[in-house]
């Protein structure tokens, strides 16, 4: 009894020293600021980890620049990203932490659920919203979110078409995650325009976020039906076991992915001879040869050690298409967060931006971007433009 | 009159959690609350809603459940589904909310007996198993559910949602691991807390009632228990299917304060009921107010130790393990003992009866 | 035809399972307790061996064996700081804090190693087997960790019967009190047993990674808890049970996503689990429970 009591204490304690921290923080958006409050969150720890970190290493790399190159109407940027854990109750809690630090923009989430249930948050704040990679069509669901990466259907009808045209196949077999909501999100739309295409689905086999490492009986049924492409909506993680493990069963089909796969020639110490021929529809490579792409890889690999993915691209992109309409609408950072989000809505579908991820990237006021998505191929290692 | 013991210690942690409430609106009423804080509100009293009822099962009726989280995921999705269907028929929020409360607790209910019925007869570690299995085949059933709705009615398939075969006006509700997005935002804090509070009163008065007693006569002595003719099997299915129903009363708070509802090893994997049943061991077993406590403290936490950065869940796991070792080891209780608050402010404190 | 290659295929999934599987139920056994950090411990082995074999460049075999090496230091200081000093607490507080471990284990590779998966290079260098004209083809892997599996339950069940450890072993797990009694050292006997099943998770974690070769911080939750899910399915605490459980969950993996259907695998898998544990309440070879009146 005592023991129980003298914990209880102690945890009361804890408590009332927890809500008076609470009560010590800044009450967020009131404007008056010197400085342009940008945050994020994402996942830090935990499975999707290595997404999250992608897209917080990226952005600040682009805050960096934009800040030592003078700011956005001469006003310097802060910059703050909170782990979500992959998880739409935490990341509305980092949410509202990062409103707690005076956040007047959101650039994130990096995944489709807790983006969706941010968006949900900022509309009501009326805050201005761009996520670099939560692709699921209800992320845009409201007028102040809007997307860089393309939107779940739109690359599912993108890799229907691109097979269909180019006449890759006439027997497709599917292979997706159907716990995740991007990849069934795709292989769904995909599935339904292949009823209009020249090819054939033959079989479709899942697997879940609880078994994902062996893949020999989707890989069987792939074979048995006698597809000639594998089409793997999924991302890069899997892709890696599913290339290694047909490779062991000796079958060799054409792989054929979308944004999820870019990142598989990064992964350390795999054998890229695996993902050789291996096609994806990506908007961004990362020995991609023009200057900017190798400006931002160079400063990625510096700081970090590591090959950036299209997580990363897409969360550079996102800052400076934020700078680029700040600077079209004339914000300045002590306007009120309403007035922001108002000026951000009308600039955005104005512009006309040239970044990592498209050139010619353009927006219409549902929150969906228009660029044209590239397909490339893996040749010794590396990502070829193919057409 | 005088009031019993155990009476008056319940009413201490009802007028506590009122107090608490009044503090905290006053806090909100004069802007003072972080907006962080605000919006923990509500996860703090569904977790120590899940909290309280998991002790009913671990605690109380004396069996490990690793499957909580599997009951607050029906009750999600059940009050889900029928507020985002009821959303145009029924206007009055009010009585709308209250219906998917009731509807999320009748369903976990109705989950947890089956499940009692199924496997209540297994001991321990295999009990403790066989709820985690059940958690996860929830997890699932749900993230290959889809259902849908038209004008002729509901559609249902376990393949995608094309095969729902909707006519044009048609929604896909449950949209397989999308889940269901667009659930009304109903739950406030005030209703939480009413919750939390019906919740501690439920339990409560279970475990003082004769009910109550045989459950826990059978927790602690089930062969003697039997032998005084107690029908263990439908106490034990009663103590279970009432915790079910409450963790789907949590369940119907969480789906409906967060927009989008999906079933992810995150919210309702076993990685959840862990936590929970962490809460219940942390706050004391059979103890309420220490799981109340225990919930509250853990959910702040690592969001507190957000200024950490990187290091935010290294720490956190570090927390945790030093506060079980601090909470359970006999040396430590003994050091606790020796340095109690009680030796150098005896006169704070009531004398306590020896042999308690 | 394809029957067969999917059987192949479930057991050389299940012989992975069993591997792990026989760490678990040991330390269930004598210590009484689940370990969850278990799948955690040999997600650290595979970043140990994955660099001293592929950043450093030592040769597979020092790899293994400094990877069980540091795998056993591991199991062993977190048996000495997190669970020595809960010895007398419940059951349920040991768990919480083994749940504590796995937390902090997954989140210290997180800082170490870095989100970004790996790819693991097989440690073991045979070439598949072919049968049937080139129609069956079992995997190298495979090849070894069965073997080695069915070496590890033979030489673990001797060890516990036959050495005077051994035996002090199956004393504390019978009767701490008694064992106490008897002059066998508790401490000492559950510091041996966290050792023994630290190294097999790190040859585990040789094994897995071989077989299924991403890597990175959470991959040892899942199979952990498959594992274990083995352990509980052949009888925890039976040696023998733990490798048949794994063997046969694997099996029942495989078939029901080949048969059945592909995305409710997991739940078949659960399933089977709770029918065959309503039909043999202690698993198939579990010890049946002695009520005392």
């Amino acid at each position: 009894m005592k023991m129980k009591r003298m914990f209880g204490l102690l945890l009361v304690l804890s408590l009332v020293v927890a809500s008076f921290a609470a009560c010590g923080t800044k009450e967020g958006g009131s404007g008056g600021n010197d400085k342009f409050y940008i945050g994020g969150m994402g996942p830090l720890t935990g499975d999707a980890a290595s997404y999250g970190l992608h897209v917080k290493w990226s952005a600040e790399i682009a805050v960096e620049e934009i800040n030592a190159a003078g700011g956005i109407n001469g006003k310097q940027i802060e910059f703050r990203f909170e782990d979500d854990e992959h998880d739409p109750e935490k990341a509305v809690n980092a949410y509202n932490n990062l409103k707690d630090w005076g956040l007047q923009v959101v650039m994130g989430a990096v995944t489709s659920g807790p983006s969706v249930a941010v968006a949900e948050e900022t509309k009501n704040d009326n805050m201005f919203m761009i996520t670099p990679s939560g692709s699921a069509p209800a992320v845009v669901k409201y007028d102040n979110a809007f997307q860089v990466c393309f939107s779940d259907p739109n690359q599912g009808s993108a890799s229907a078409k691109y097979i269909s045209d180019k006449g890759l196949a006439t027997k497709v077999a599917v292979i997706y995650d159907s716990s995740e909501v991007y990849s069934s999100g795709i292989y769904e739309k995909f599935a339904s325009e292949a009823k209009n295409s020249n090819f054939e689905i033959v079989a479709a086999e899942a697997f879940t976020a609880d078994s994902k490492s062996d893949f020999a009986v989707q890989l069987q049924k792939a074979k048995d039906s006698g597809a000639e492409l594998v089409f793997l909506p999924i991302y890069y993680q899997q892709a890696v076991l599913i290339l290694t493990q047909a490779n062991d069963m000796g079958y060799k089909p054409i792989f054929f992915g979308c944004d999820g796969l870019d990142g598989i020639l990064g992964v350390e110490n795999f054998d890229t001879a695996l993902a050789e021929d291996v096609m994806l529809l990506t908007p961004f490579a990362a020995d991609a040869q023009d200057e900017k792409t190798q400006n931002f890889v160079a400063k990625f690999k510096e700081a970090h050690n590591e090959v950036p993915n299209q997580f990363g691209a897409d969360a550079y992109d996102a800052i400076y298409i934020l700078k680029e309409a700040l600077e079209a609408g004339n914000v300045t950072p002590d306007m009120s967060t309403s007035d922001i989000t108002e000026a951000l809505k009308k600039e955005i579908t104005q512009l006309n931006f040239d970044g990592l991820t498209g050139a010619g990237m353009t927006w219409k006021a549902t929150g969906e971007v228009n660029k044209e998505p590239k397909a490339v191929i893996i040749k010794d290692g590396a990502y070829t433009l193919f057409d | 009159m005088a009031i019993k013991k155990t009476t008056k210690s319940n009413l201490i942690t009802i007028a506590i959690l009122i107090i608490i409430y009044i503090v905290c609106q006053i806090l909100i009423a004069t802007g003072s609350m972080s907006n962080l804080m605000k919006g923990l509100l509500v996860p703090l009293c569904y977790y120590s809603i899940m909290a309280v009822s998991l002790n009913l099962t671990v605690g109380i009726l004396g069996e490990l459940s690793l499957g909580h989280a599997g009951f607050m995921c029906i009750g999600a999705f059940a009050s889900s589904f029928f507020s985002k269907t009821m959303v145009d028929v029924i206007g009055n929020t009010f009585i709308r909310f209250t219906l998917a409360i009731i509807i999320g607790a009748l369903s976990a209910a109705l989950f947890g007996m089956i499940i009692g019925v199924a496997v209540l007869r297994l001991r321990g570690d295999y009990l403790a198993i066989v709820t985690l299995a059940f958690g996860e085949i929830i997890k699932n059933v749900i993230n290959v559910l889809y259902i849908g709705i038209d004008r002729n009615g509901l559609h249902f398939s376990m393949q995608d949602s094309m095969s729902l075969n909707l006519l044009e006006d048609g929604e896909a509700i449950l949209n397989g691991p999308r889940g269901i997005t667009g659930t009304p935002k109903n739950a406030t804090f005030t209703i939480a807390i009413i919750l939390l509070i019906l919740t501690y009163v439920i339990i409560t008065n279970l475990v003082n009632s004769r009910s109550g007693r045989a459950i826990m006569a059978i927790r602690d002595n089930r062969i003697a228990a039997e032998t005084m003719g107690i029908p263990i099997t439908r106490f034990k299915i009663l103590a279970f299917s009432i915790s079910a129903g409450l963790a789907g009363v949590a369940g119907v708070l969480y789906s409906h304060n967060i927009s989008t509802l999906t079933a992810t090893p995150k919210n309702f994997g076993y990685n959840m009921s862990i936590m929970i049943l962490v809460f219940v061991v942390l706050g004391g077993i059979g103890n309420l107010r220490g799981s109340i406590i225990a919930a509250v403290i853990l959910t702040l936490l690592p969001e507190y130790l957000r200024f950490m950065q990187d290091y935010r869940m290294l720490i956190y796991a570090v927390v945790l393990i030093a506060l079980m070792i601090f909470n359970w080891n006999p040396t430590c209780i003994q050091w606790r003992e020796n340095h109690s608050l009680k030796n150098y402010l005896p006169m704070f404190f009531k004398k306590e009866k020896e042999g308690l | 035809m394809s029957f067969l290659s999917y059987l192949i295929r479930g057991i050389s999934l299940g012989s992975v399972y069993s591997i792990i599987a026989l760490g678990y139920t040991m330390v269930y056994g004598i210590a009484k307790m689940l370990n969850f950090a278990h799948g955690d411990i040999i997600m650290i082995g595979g970043y140990v061996i994955f660099t001293i074999m592929s950043t450093i460049g030592l040769p597979p075999f020092v790899a293994v064996l400094v990877g069980i090496v540091l795998c056993t230091l591991l199991g062993v200081t977190i048996e000495r700081i997190a669970y020595k000093p809960l010895r007398s607490a419940s059951s349920l507080a040991v768990l919480i804090t083994a749940i504590g471990v796995s937390y902090f284990l997954q989140n210290f590779a997180l800082l170490i190693f870095g989100a970004d998966a790996k790819s693991f290079t097989s440690v073991i260098k045979l070439s598949p087997l072919e049968l049937a004209g080139g129609k069956l083809t079992i995997s190298g892997e495979t090849l070894v960790t069965i073997p080695l599996c069915i070496i590890i339950m033979v030489f673990l069940s001797v060890f516990v019967k036959k050495t005077k450890v051994g035996r002090g072993m199956i004393a504390v797990s019978e009767n701490k009190e008694a064992a106490i009694l008897m002059g066998v050292n508790v401490n000492r006997t559950i510091a041996i047993t966290f050792a023994i099943g630290s190294a097999l998770a790190a040859v585990a974690s040789a094994l897995m990674f071989s077989a299924y070769p991403a890597l990175s911080t959470t991959s040892g939750a899942m199979p952990g808890i498959k594992a274990f899910v083995a352990a509980v399915f052949g009888g925890i605490g039976s040696i023998p049970g733990a490798m048949i459980g794994g063997i046969l969950l694997g099996i029942i993996e495989i078939l029901s996503r080949a048969y059945i259907s592909s995305q409710l695998a997991d739940a078949i898998v659960f399933l089977v689990l709770i029918l065959v544990l309503l039909v043999k309440p202690t698993g198939i070879l579990g010890k049946k429970i002695q009520e005392k009146v």
